[in-house]
This record gives structure tokens, sequence and C-alpha cells, in this order.
């Protein structure tokens, strides 16, 4: 990890907690007050010149580099990782005089068919291996299945699950199945972190999503994940933000702090600074480190290494001129 | 500072916005300011103000401080253009206002650099907020100018509007007022705050760019002087403050008997009440941004917060959280939330407010700011009625916050003020909401929202923060006025009575009207069928009431022509209201407003001396019908009519106390209702006028004079939706929609 002078590492793991409704039940968002603080925090907060750039370095070590598709084979997988471990051009690392930090992205997340390509390509760099699981992205296995799934991929060297939840619990309002299935996820996991997917774009109100994200941390999970990157909508400011202030209460009930990764259609070096932001000024400087926030992500590097190449250069790049994942 | 560095603390960094375009208008006039007049910058003569950047204490430029010739030439420019300008059609209005709204958006940079420059107000809230508003009223009032004739036929424009602006939120103020103005066919004169004149005089020279005729727009610099010169001038025919209580109470005792059309719009404090079921983090935010982010600029003065007891330690503990993060400094930062204080003097006076404020006890927070002209922002938990800052209410950008166990308590905290501009109500219970809302004393409600404004919504308040609205059809029609007709149905003045026992009888028929709040909450059905169960009485005792008025001195043929007058007009008023609605707004931010029309409270009536019975009738029945009490002086020539009418509401099954008649010396009689801070209006017909609007100063009442014998009761001019919504204000209630 680079020394940023952050790195809060050793922190003890949410154990989780029995399910607990009043923490959760009586909480109301309000949709379009929770849309105008984020468009509010968008319009709130510029981050400029050199400031920028290292807002924008700072996202890389936050990458979960994802790729999530039927067509991955193991080279596919190998070439993701090689830029996984040099996420940004030689020349530009030395332009911006960042080549002690030894910047990395967070971590590389894939397929579980696609974790032991992974772990080879990635051996020796430091950079774990994130895999989803569960019957993703829908999760609609048997839930032995879906225990087993965890089981393999951590076998196979996953650090990190991402697991999906069973929508119709959390739609029905049915918590004691929704907190029985992740905490049984949680234990399959054993030493790998578990980020909860509510997938939020199915859940409807964001009242609902406060509900989820609680009883996911309620259930253990590390991270909180908005949603796979497959529904019809993904990870959105308002949804961030009602999950971020969710993981704030169940902080300061229990002491652990929770991880957040937005997912899905963020793409943008502006998105990347706008998030980042959000975490500033929602939860504070600790929520800007690849412990407890991450970013999932396919093309948003890509775009943010072109930024930092004009940052440096003052010419605008073109996508040929960057290395390929 | 190296990468590597920045990426220890994460500091957002500087984001400072090149003033450039503000200088370069600066440079162009040379940092010299006169006043704009017929279309043109006037020079400066010897009396300047120097105009100073709050932020950085730099001069920025001298502007002419207007003496009363300069003020005399301004309005007569401005009669001359009126003149022309109304004589157009709504169709060529409404494209010159067109017109002016796409320059103004050209020049939004301009506008808002110079505002920021001037006022100390972060350049990125007066972008964001102002300067789209400011556009959305030429717009809107562009459409207004076309449909004006069908919408309000028979009304004409006043003349001459002044319009007396703030120092924060100028802009806002400006195109509010301006903006109708200019559609209904007047011209204006502004006066700016003496800190901060630019931003009204580049938007004067913008108007003249567009193409509007010389003369229209016309700015007079200057300090409160220029202001009564202003109000003194004989050439004006409306006036509109924002400013100060003081202020609003100054203008009104110095118009006072001139018959000059008045508005006020005198701000105070935001009062928030928070549910225990409300989105507290929501709610919060909105505290901060009317308190913090915006300067309290909507209303010029800070925020009320009253919490439900359960949930108050949640919400003072995250408010001191979210009070921590606020960034104070630098006007034209983007990362700024807050700016400078306009100057030393008010900046001081929040200091002093806060010292003392400590001094008796309380415990009060303060976030962080720069030395110089800042402040940092203020929250003081705990705050009780019986405090300083209650009682004082609480400066921007103060937050006072004070716990509540009840709905009903919530009320009678919040209505525990002389503040009546605007509320925001944070639950999840719509009913709950929207009883609130009925009951808050406030020209603006936010369910689940702040500082929500839009050109056609009502803005205004009531109270001490004056009467008026900007925005909406009330707006628009404040710009409007019925032609004027000069008293021709009677010989004047009649001998009055000179019975001296009303004037100890007053004071407690008052109360008693105050007292009985029950037909203000009633429906309209309900208040219907009680005045038509009035008019059938009034049928009944039809032999009684005619031989009444022939004792007064009627001829028989005319005591039963106004007889049956006031039968019919009883019942119109009856079936009025019955139908007496408000109206539904769609508006931009995605959000219902609705605009409902209440009750002033209790109305203090002064009767014409002829017509003792139909005077009484014109006067009382639309007030009534329209919700309120009423404390009528009855004819002073003849008081037994309506004394006689008065005992048939009790049998028709009004509530007591909804209507008291009190014969006696007029103006002794008047002059209490005046002065009585229990009375919420009057409506005056007689000689003193000017005594009346005098004395209304002090609670800050809607006046309506009249001469006597000025229109003929029993006429058609004797009744009309005019009058009802006399006796009505708006109430604007704002539902955001949204999953």
């Amino acid at each position: 990890m680079p020394d940023t002078g952050h790195s809060a590492g050793a922190a003890p793991r949410n154990p989780g907690v029995p399910l607990d409704g009043s923490m959760f039940r009586d909480v109301r968002v309000n949709g379009p007050a929770a849309a105008r603080r984020a468009d509010r925090i968008g319009q709130a907060r510029a981050v400029e010149a050199e400031h920028r750039a290292a807002w924008l370095v700072n996202a890389v070590r936050l990458v979960d580099l994802t790729t999530l598709s039927g067509d991955d084979t193991a080279g596919r997988i190998g070439r993701l990782c090689a830029k996984a471990r040099r996420p940004l051009a030689p020349r530009i690392v030395e332009a911006l005089g960042i080549g002690g930090l030894h910047i990395r992205v967070g971590a590389v997340c894939v397929y579980p068919t696609m974790v032991p390509h992974a772990v080879a390509a990635l051996d020796g760099s430091g950079i774990p291996v994130a895999s989803v699981a569960t019957g993703f992205p829908a999760g609609l296995m048997p839930l032995d299945l879906r225990l087993r799934e965890i089981e393999w991929a951590v076998a196979q060297g996953a650090a990190e699950i991402d697991i999906v939840i069973t929508r119709e619990h959390a739609l029905r309002g049915d918590w004691a199945a929704l907190h029985a299935e992740i905490a049984a996820m949680r234990a399959a996991c054993g030493a790998a972190h578990m980020k909860a997917i509510l997938a939020t774009g199915e859940l409807g109100t964001l009242t609902r999503v406060y509900a989820a994200a609680m009883v996911a941390m309620q259930a253990g999970a590390d991270f909180i994940k908005t949603s796979t990157g497959k529904e019809a909508v993904n990870a959105t400011l308002p949804v961030s933000l009602t999950m971020v202030r969710a993981l704030r209460d169940y902080g300061t009930a229990t002491g652990h702090r929770i991880g957040f990764k937005p997912a899905g259609g963020i793409k943008s070096a502006a998105d990347a600074v706008l998030w980042q932001v959000l975490m500033m000024e929602e939860l504070g400087r600790a929520w800007l480190e690849p412990d407890l926030f991450r970013f999932g992500a396919s093309s948003m590097l890509g775009d943010i290494e072109r930024q930092l190449d004009h940052h440096v250069t003052g010419r605008f790049g073109a996508p040929h001129r960057q290395a390929a994942s | 500072m190296g990468i590597p560095e920045i990426m220890k603390q994460m500091e957002y960094g500087p984001a400072r916005v090149d003033p450039a375009p503000a200088r370069d208008w600066l440079d162009r006039h040379g940092a010299q300011f006169g006043h704009f007049v017929a279309g043109a910058f006037t020079r400066p003569g010897a009396e300047t103000l120097a105009i100073r950047d709050p932020a950085s204490n730099v001069q920025l430029a001298t502007v002419a401080r207007g003496t009363a010739a300069e003020v005399a030439a301004a309005v007569e420019a401005a009669a001359r253009a009126q003149k022309e300008w109304a004589a157009r059609d709504g169709h060529d209005r409404a494209r010159h206002l067109a017109a002016l709204a796409r320059h103004v958006e050209r020049n939004a940079d301009l506008l808002s650099l110079l505002g920021a420059l001037e006022s100390g107000t972060p350049l990125r809230e007066l972008r964001r907020l102002d300067l789209p508003l400011m556009v959305r009223q030429f717009d809107h009032h562009a459409g207004r100018a076309a449909v004006l004739d069908e919408d309000f036929p028979g009304l004409g424009p006043w003349g001459v509007c002044a319009e007396l602006l703030p120092a924060d939120a100028s802009m806002t103020v400006l195109a509010r007022t301006v903006a109708p103005a200019l559609a209904a066919g007047n011209a204006v004169v502004l006066k700016p705050a003496p800190r901060a004149p630019l931003t009204t005089l580049a938007f004067a020279e913008l108007c003249a760019e567009a193409g509007l005729p010389a003369g229209l727009v016309n700015v007079v610099a200057g300090d409160a002087e220029t202001g009564a010169a202003l109000a003194a001038s004989g050439g004006v025919n409306r006036i509109g403050l924002a400013g100060s209580r003081e202020a609003g109470r100054d203008v009104r005792r110095r118009t006072a008997g001139t018959g000059m059309g008045l508005a006020l719009e005198l701000g105070g404090p935001l009062r928030v009440i928070v549910c225990e079921d409300a989105d507290l983090d929501a709610a919060l935010e909105g505290v901060a941004e009317a308190a913090w982010l915006s300067q309290g600029r909507i209303g010029r003065a800070g925020v009320r917060v009253l919490v439900a007891e359960g949930v108050e330690d949640r919400v003072v503990a995250r408010l001191t959280a979210r009070m921590e993060r606020v960034i104070v400094g630098d006007p034209l930062d983007r990362n700024t939330d807050m700016g400078a204080v306009i100057d030393t003097a008010r900046r001081d006076r929040i200091r002093d407010q806060v010292a003392r404020a400590r001094a008796e006890g309380a415990t009060i927070a303060e976030g962080r700011a720069p030395e110089g002209w800042f402040h940092p922002p203020v929250l003081a938990p705990a705050t009780a009625p019986a405090s300083l800052l209650w009682a004082e209410g609480p400066r921007a950008p103060v937050v006072t916050v004070t716990s509540f166990r009840t709905p009903d308590e919530a009320i009678a905290l919040a209505n525990n003020t002389c503040d009546g501009l605007a509320a925001a109500i944070w639950s999840e219970n719509l009913n709950l909401s929207l009883d609130l809302a009925g009951r808050m004393a406030a020209g603006v409600v936010w369910l689940n929202c702040t500082d929500a404004l839009d050109a056609g919504v009502e803005f205004g308040g009531c109270r001490d923060s004056g009467w008026g609205r900007a925005g909406g059809d009330t707006g628009m029609r404040a710009y409007l006025r019925a032609p004027v007709v000069a008293g021709t149905h009677a010989a004047g003045d009649r001998p009055q009575t000179a019975d001296g026992r009303g004037i100890a009888d007053l004071p407690a028929a008052i109360e008693a009207a105050a007292a009985s709040a029950g037909w203000s909450l009633r429906s309209g059905s309900s208040r219907a069928d009680i005045l038509r169960r009035v008019a059938g009485q009034m049928s009944d005792r039809r032999v009684e009431l005619i031989a009444g008025l022939a004792e007064a001195g009627a001829p028989p043929v005319e005591a039963e022509a106004e007889l049956e007058t006031a039968i019919r007009r009883v019942a119109w008023y009856a079936a009025r209201a019955d139908r007496i609605a408000g109206r539904a707004v769609s508006t931009e931010i995605g959000a219902q407003a609705l605009v409902m029309p209440e009750p002033l409270g209790v109305v203090g009536l002064v009767c014409p001396a002829e017509r003792p019975l139909l005077g009484f009738v014109s006067l009382a029945l639309p007030a009534l019908a329209a919700g309120n009490r009423v404390v009528a002086v009855p004819s002073g020539a003849a008081p037994t009519p309506a004394l006689e009418l008065c005992r048939l509401f009790g049998t028709a099954g009004m509530p007591g106390g909804t209507v008291k008649v009190v014969p006696g010396p007029r103006d002794t009689l008047a002059r209490t209702l005046a002065r009585h801070d229990r009375v919420d209006a009057i409506w005056y017909v007689g000689p003193a006028g000017a005594m009346i609007e005098t004395e209304s100063a002090g609670n800050l009442k809607p006046t309506w004079i009249e001469a006597e014998g000025a229109r003929d009761w029993m006429g058609a001019d004797g009744q009309g939706r005019g009058f009802l919504e006399r006796g009505t204000r708006t109430k604007a209630i704002w539902l955001p929609r949204g999953a």
C-alpha cells in the first residue's frame, strides 16, 4: 500500500450483529431531498489543477478493475492484470512525481472461473483478486450452491467476494431471511472480505435501500456495494448518499467501519472526483482509502489516464496512445 | 505542493474564478458611476459613496449618492417612458421582456461576479440560485405580459414604481419586482442598497442594450436619504421595499396618506419544524442550506429550528458535524460555502448578538472563518423562547434549536414570533405536514425542502415580515390597479354623533374577535351556509329593517332599495364564500406549489357614513366570506342599522365574537384599531387616511383607505372579487415529488 499517511489497514473486521430492526425501521429517506443533496454535492466542490491530478491519482488506487463478461478468457484476464499492475503509463507517473507511491489499482474483479487466471497473473503484485459469486448477477440459485460457489472462489485464491442479495427478501421486507442469507455467505467467505451488492436499481425506494444496507452490515458485510452493473439503473448519487449515511449510522451504533463501493455506470474522471467528494463530505478522509472505498469500474481508468496525460503534457490524448487492458 | 503531499490530506485546493468580466466592466466605466437615468449613465456629482469588496476590503468603485434633484429627474424620465410603454400592446411588451431575459442570461457571468464582489455572497450560490431565478422571472413575466388583458381585464399599470432593494439577494428581489412591473406597463426607478449598487447599475445598462425604451428602467444610487427622497417624490405611484423592519415602518409612515401603493417584504428568520418521522439528514441539510450555504439571504436572517424531543440530540449532533464542514472564505472560490459579511458593521452586529447570548448563558458552537469581514456559522442548541436569541430573532448565520413535544406545541412555538415570512416542515407524514403548513403564520411553507422559489409562485410574508406578494397571480395583480374613480357619489363627510361609548368597548370587542378563531378555521361551504341564512333572515325582517333605515333618515323608497341591494350583496358573498379556492402550480424543480388563499385574521372596518346598512354590508361581507373576523365602526351618522344586522348574524348561527359592531367617534376608534396589534388589517372609509396608515406601521398591518364618497355603494362598484382579494392573503405550500 502506498504511503499516503492514511493506511488504516489493520482495523478489525465487522463481525456483524443480530438482526436489529430498530436501526432501520423508523428511518425514512426522502427521495427529492436526497436527489437535491446529491446535486448540490456535485456543484459545491471543485477540484482543479494539481489538486485534481492528485484526486485522480487517488481514484486509481480505489478502482476495482473489472471485467464481468461472458467472453472473458485467460488471455483477456492477463491483459487486465497487466494494466492493474501498471495503471498509468510510466511517463505520466514520472511527470507527476508519484513514482514513490507505487500506484496500483485496488483489486481486479472477475467471475469465479477467472479467479485462477487472475491470481496467477497478479502473483507478487499484492493486488487482491475479487470474485463475484452467489449466482451473480441475479442471485437466484439455491442457497447451498451459492455458498459452495463462494467457498470455491475463495479456495481458488479470491481475497474478496462480491455477493448479491436476494432482491425478493428486500422487496418483501423479509429482513430476517435476508440477514440469515448474508450471514451464511459471510461465514462461507472465511478470511475473504465480503462486499454485499444490494442491486439498488431494483429496490424501488431509497428507504428500502437504507434498510437493505443496514441488514447487510448487521449480517457482517465488510463493504456495501450499489449494483452488479447489470441492472437497468446503476450507481446513482442519491443511492450512494443513502448507503453512505447507512454505514455512517452503523458505525455510530457499533463502532465498526464499513466500506462502500459504487459500481456500474461510473465511467469518467469527473465521476471519480464526484464520488470521492461525496465520501469526503459525508464521511471524511478515511473513506478515500482502498480499505473503505472502491470504484467498480471498467472504463473509468482509461479516462483518468487520459486526463492525467493532459495534465502533464497539456495535450489531449487519444485512446490508441494509451496502454489497452 | 506535490501530488504525494496533496494525497495525504486530500484537500480540495483553490478553485478561484477569475473576475475579469467584472473588472473589465468596472474599468470600462472608469470605476466611477453616476445614476442610470433615461437610458444612460449620468455624470457622478460631488457626493459619492465608496463601494468595497468585503472579502478583500479593496475599493471597487465610487458611486454617486443620489440627491433629491437627481431622484426627481429619474422619476420624471420614468414617467415619460411609462406613458409610451403602457400604450404598447402585451405582445410587444412580452417581446422586450423575453429579449431582456436572453440578454441577462448572456451576461450572467458579469452580474454574478459583480454580485459576489460587492456583496461577499459566494459566486457559486449566485450562479446556482440567483441568476437562473432572475432569467426565469423575465421569461415568466414576458408570458404574463402577453396575456395580461385577458387575465386582468379592466386593470391598468400604476405608472412609476420605485423599488428599494436590499444588499443581499438584490438580483433576486430586483427581478421579482422589475419583471412584473414592466409586464404590467409600469416604469421603474430602482434604489439599490448603498453597499451594493453595482449589479443594479449593470442590470440597467443591460436593459438599455436589450432594447428597452430609454427611461423605463432607471437607477438612483444612494443611501437611506436617497430612498426617503424617492418616497417623498410626488411622481412615484407605487413603492416596494425589501429591507429591514425599521426601514419598512419608516416608508409606511413617509408614504401615509399619499395614496401611493406600497408593498413591504421585510424578511425574518426561517422557521424549520423537524418532526420525529422526518428524514433527519435531509432536514438538517435543509437547515445548513438556508442558514449557511445561502447565508440566510432569502429572509435576510438566521434560522429557528424546532425539533421533536425524541430526535433533538441526533439533530444537534449532526448539525454540529455539518457545520464543521462549511467552508467560509473567498466568495470567488467555487468551494466557498459562505463568503464575506457585507460590512464590518453587520459582522459586528452578529458578533454582538452571539456575545450577548453567551453572556446570558447560552451554549453556542461556531465553525471556522478567516480573519476579516467574515463570520463563522453559528449553532445555538437549547434556545428557549424566553431568551435573547429567540426574542431578537437569530441573525444569519445563526441557527437556534428548540425542542417540542407535540405537533400542537410545535405550531404554538413556531408562531410565537412576529415573523411571518417562510417556514419549512420536515416529516414523512403528508397529512400532518399539510395540517402544520396550514396553521403556520407564514407566506411560504416548504414541505421537505428549503429555499424553493419560482416566478410563477407567490412569495411574501405576513405579520412583521410585511405584506404584498411577488410572483404568481397575486404578484402580477400587485403591479396593476383599477382606474381611479374621483369621489363624486356623495357630499363628502357627514356629521358624526359624538357619542363616546364605544371608546371603552372597543378593546374588549377586539379581544373577543381575536379569540374567536373558529370562523377562520371553517370551510368555505360552512361559512356560505351561515351567510345564506343571514340573507334569509334579512328578507324575513324586511319591514323592521326598512323602518330602521327610515328612522336613520332615508326616504322610504331609498330605504327599500338599500335593503334590497344589501340582501343581494349578502347572497352574492355567500355564493363566493363557497368558491374561494387556490391553485396548484407545477414548478421547474419538480415540485407542486399549492397557492392557498387565507383569511387575514381580525379586520378592523370603519364604515362609510352614508348608506348605514349597505356601507356596513359592503365591507363586512367580503371580509367575513373570506374567513375573517370583523370589528366594525358603523356609520357615525346612523349606527343602528348595522347593529341590528349584527344581531341577525347571531340568529343565523354565526359564532359569537365573529362580528363586533362598536359605534362611537369614528376617528378615535379608528386610531385604536390602527394601533392595536391584534387587528391584522384595517379598511377605512373617511378623511383620516394618513393617520390610519401612520398608526398602522406598528404591527405593519395592511390598510385599505378610501375617501368618503369615492364609490357608489348602491352600484356595481360596491361589491366584487376585488373586495374578497383584499380580505385574503396567499400562502404558497411547496410539495416536492419523488420516490
